[in-house]
């Protein structure tokens, strides 16, 4: 009976000091990311991002987004929504994290036809091909050309931009801005400044109204 | 056998020496599965093709020798034993390739985190590798030495 306990209580032990890890941990790597932010707020937008919604919102989503991952599609219809339903008080600003192969060929391919005004078509469409084309033990993005070929490209010009420095400096600048920010996961949101932590739909809507109310009702 | 020395193997004699070093097989098990669940879980560090391996011979153990503890049944060291002896030979082959003295295209490591990786290590110091063979060997260890005691007292009893 005696020794019953003593597996008891040893698994309550180990139990309570992996809950006592799991807060230390989580509060610290918070803290870091706040850290970052902090000293790194430069680093939130850049003027070459592109930007969905009223430019001059108050309230600004950052999104660092990979176009091959799967819970980046799930949530772009989302994040638009929300910016669609907050009459101009939400914008969304896109920054690229190329964390799989082949997304920094996808990412240029959509700043090339950014640079012809098509950028969210070219963004909607990759996101809806995504199972065709970014498949991640065989990413195809050059097929992304054909795929949004009728969106009304100029594909010739695209193609030559999409190999640009001008494009390749944005993507440089971006990833770095990740590794500063310490987003290693796609999609990493920050409202504000304020990375999103706990990781959902729902906690995303919460931290945009926590973020809407700071800045006060119109 | 007689109904003494029978008792005395399943561990039901009074004096249950193997107990203890049963426990401590056990305690070993249940804190390699916890670290292991940490760094996975809560530090987010993707297990590699061999740490899935080791998982898959570590955590059992927990279970099966848990069970035994409850019931004082020493023979759940003979169920735990094979599982900490595959464990063992997975440790020890992934600290070869993680010290680079099996080359990694051998390891069947697909994409994702890789088995020879530098990231493979707690504190940036100690290999996740060698924590696993210490703990498969210390389970390997106190496994031995409860089956012994087990049966020494068996013995002493038959006597």
């Amino acid at each position: 009976m005696n020794k019953k306990w003593i597996v008891l209580g040893t698994v309550v032990a180990v139990v309570v000091a992996f809950a006592a890890g799991v807060t230390v941990f989580t509060s610290r790597s918070n803290q870091e990311v706040k850290q970052a932010v902090q000293t790194n707020s430069d680093a939130l937008v850049r003027p070459h991002s592109p930007i969905f919604g009223n430019p001059a919102a108050r309230v600004t989503i950052v999104e660092f987004l990979d176009p091959s991952c799967e819970t980046c599609r799930a949530f772009y219809p989302i994040v638009k929504r929300m910016v669609n339903a907050s009459f101009g008080q939400v914008r969304l600003v896109v920054r690229y994290a190329p964390l799989h192969q082949g997304s920094d060929t996808a990412v240029k391919i959509l700043e090339a036809a950014r640079l012809q005004g098509k950028y969210w078509e070219a963004l909607e469409r990759a996101m809806a091909t995504q199972p065709q084309w970014a498949a991640h033990d065989r990413p195809q993005p050059e097929i992304l050309w054909d795929l949004i070929g009728d969106i009304g490209l100029d594909t010739a010009k695209a193609k030559a931009d999409a190999n640009g420095p001008a494009i390749d400096q944005l993507l440089r600048q971006d990833v770095a801005d990740m590794q500063a920010l310490k987003v290693n996961r796609t999609p990493g949101f920050f409202v504000n400044g304020t990375p999103l932590r706990e990781f959902g739909e729902a906690q995303l809507k919460a931290l945009v109204d926590q973020e809407m109310k700071k800045v006060g009702s119109p | 056998m007689s109904e003494e020395r029978a008792a005395a193997l399943n561990g039901k004699g009074r004096n249950a020496m193997f107990w203890t070093p049963l426990f401590l097989a056990w305690l070993i098990a249940l804190l390699a599965t916890s670290g292991a669940l940490f760094l996975g879980e809560v530090m987010g560090k993707t297990p590699c093709m061999l740490c899935w391996y080791q998982r898959i011979a570590m955590f059992p153990l927990v279970l099966v020798l848990g069970v035994g503890l409850f019931t004082s049944d020493v023979r759940s060291a003979r169920y735990a034993l094979p599982l900490a002896g595959v464990g063992w030979g997975v440790a020890a082959y992934h600290l070869l390739v993680f010290w680079g003295v099996v080359s990694e295209r051998l390891v069947p490591c697909g994409q994702g985190s890789s088995c020879a990786d530098a990231d493979v290590q707690v504190a940036g110091v100690v290999p996740i590798p060698l924590l696993s063979l210490a703990a498969f060997t210390g389970i390997l260890v106190a496994l031995c030495v409860a089956r012994g005691m087990a049966r020494g007292s068996a013995r002493g009893e038959e006597a």
